[in-house]
């Protein structure tokens, strides 16, 4: 079978579908963004997406290389001091969905990207969660994006950066949280929403071309799939093109930006 | 009040071994001219404060200067990883360094708890987080009306913090504009500030009213130093350098390579080298 996308960009615009046109977004650090902007410049021209810099309401046309580049301000509705963000804005409610990327993720959508190995003694230490730890508990509900490695999707991640379902169930209850977490994660080669009762991600969609053994050998956890397993729909002539135009913006203005 | 003086008087008078400092800016506006006067006058045993740490915190902490780091996230911003902070943390060198580790969150409401003079900062956050495990600075606070428990974290009050802004006026007000992060609570938590500015100008007559402008009598130094934010960029004067940025990552890879960068492009430099090197990166006015 012969496909004209690459699973990086069918990653993308699969996740660009979720969002909805009256969503406020958090975006966060990576993959996320680009998934967020193909969205706005889709079917959901009037997506309020924020970063975590202050900006919200923005509308980049090129995206970002951090989430405090001059460009986000520029196109914002208003760009806001980062305590009023986290406080009002974030802590508030006012953010229906958080989009979070992951260095290292298991199957309840429990996040990490502080440490591998050992926190006081760690064999390669990451940046640290940023917003994450808070996205995750105050958004009202969290999707995931990342490529599929056995690294990556893990039994157990070596460090909770920020909490998704914990060991399952009702698990972020008990915790006292009352947002509902992750329910969605789009990789380069499925879709997986969260099980209501377990809270484990479950494969409902295989992107075009892919197979169940393939989810499989890249994810580190006995991958369960849904009884009646769809394919995602391939990318559109208007989503491809969205995306690729938004990528060569973003190349060209980053290269002439630095050279 | 706004004394105008020149970076290395106000770093000279203002910056202390064993300080607790921040040199803030939320990927925009970073004062690296300050910090880089700071590595030159070879301060050391400095707590160093910063909600994103850098590739400056990386210079700093990679020249033996830093105890102890409290931040929320350190990295280089659009390319991955700090090298010379890793280096400390993962192998004590130059020497190890002591962490504190926070969210943005945490971080946030801790400047503003210092701006407002309290002694901690109360929020709703950190659970389920492993922060907790490792961070003795976070606990909980029961609210005494409803009964919710909530995160609760000491307020940062730094001896001096640092700061880049746009503008001052001839009076010593200060503007700052665009991504204004958490400059402005930095300043008003700490003890002392210094803020370096691109340009002085008459007067803010023509600013609108709810700009963000910190008084005369809420900063105590003022330097002007065009391009003092560089290789991060000050909106309206000049774009981030991001080659810079990817430059450093190389640069910051090798320890050796790291020290003769420092030696020629900081120790051996002054502050006038920072407007050579916007000058191909500014904005069309």
């Amino acid at each position: 079978m012969e496909l004209n996308f690459t699973p990086d960009e069918i990653m993308t615009i699969a996740a660009s579908r979720a969002l909805g046109n009256d969503d406020v977004c958090f975006v966060g650090i990576g993959a996320p963004s680009a998934a967020c902007n193909v969205a706005r410049l889709t079917h959901a021209p009037d997506i309020a997406l924020i970063y975590e810099s202050g900006t919200i309401g923005t509308a980049p046309d090129v995206l970002p290389l951090s989430i405090g580049d001059g460009e986000l301000c520029d196109t914002a509705v208003t760009t806001v001091s980062v305590p009023e963000m986290f406080r009002y804005w974030l802590q508030g409610g006012h953010v229906s969905v958080g989009f979070l990327g992951a260095a290292q993720l298991d199957k309840f959508g429990n996040i990490n990207t502080t440490v591998i190995g050992n926190y006081n003694n760690p064999s390669i230490r990451l940046p640290g969660g940023g917003g994450a730890p808070e996205i995750a508990s105050s958004c009202g509900e969290i999707f995931i994006t990342m490529k599929q490695s056995l690294r990556g999707m893990v039994e157990k991640i070596d460090f909770f950066t920020s909490f998704g379902h914990g060991d399952g169930g009702n698990a972020r209850e008990k915790a006292g949280i009352k947002t509902k977490g992750p329910t969605l994660l789009i990789t380069d080669l499925a879709i997986w929403k969260s099980d209501p009762e377990t809270r484990e991600f479950i494969v409902t969609s295989l992107h075009p071309g892919v197979t169940r053994d393939m989810v499989q050998k890249s994810c580190g956890w006995a991958v369960q799939f849904a009884g009646e397993l769809e394919e995602t729909p391939a990318p559109t002539e208007l989503e491809i093109t969205t995306l690729r135009d938004l990528q060569a913006r973003t190349r060209a203005a980053h290269e002439s930006a630095g050279a | 009040m706004a004394k105008f003086q020149t970076l290395k008087e106000a770093v000279a008078e203002n910056l202390f071994d064993g300080d607790i400092a921040a040199f803030e800016g939320f990927t925009h506006l970073i004062p690296h001219a300050a910090a880089h006067e700071a590595i030159r006058q070879g301060r050391t045993d400095l707590t160093l404060v910063r909600m994103t740490p850098d590739v400056v915190y990386d210079q700093m902490i990679g020249m033996g200067m830093v105890r102890k780091l409290i931040f929320s996230y350190a990295g280089n911003p659009g390319v991955g990883l700090l090298r010379r902070l890793r280096d400390a943390v993962e192998n004590s060198w130059p020497k190890g360094i002591e962490i504190e580790e926070h969210s943005h969150a945490a971080m946030a409401n801790a400047y503003e708890a210092g701006a407002a003079g309290l002694p901690l900062a109360v929020f709703r956050g950190y659970k389920g987080v492993g922060l907790r495990d490792v961070n003795d600075n976070i606990r909980e606070i029961t609210c005494p009306f409803s009964g919710e428990v909530l995160a609760a974290v000491p307020s940062v009050r730094p001896d001096v913090s640092f700061i880049h802004a746009q503008k001052a006026n001839r009076r010593g007000d200060v503007l700052i504009e665009g991504i204004i992060g958490i400059q402005k609570e930095a300043v008003l938590a700490a003890k002392r500030s210094v803020v370096t500015v691109e340009e002085i100008v008459d007067d803010f007559d023509d600013v609108h009213p709810n700009a963000c402008i910190l008084p005369r009598w809420a900063v105590t130094s003022i330097c002007e130093i065009p391009g003092g934010a560089h290789p991060s960029y000050a909106h309206g004067y000049y774009i981030r350098d991001n080659a810079a940025y990817l430059e450093w990552d190389k640069i910051a890879a090798d320890r050796d390579l790291f020290r003769e960068w420092m030696q020629k492009n900081v120790i051996e430099t002054g502050p006038s080298v920072f407007s050579e090197r916007i000058a191909l990166l500014k904005e069309n006015k």
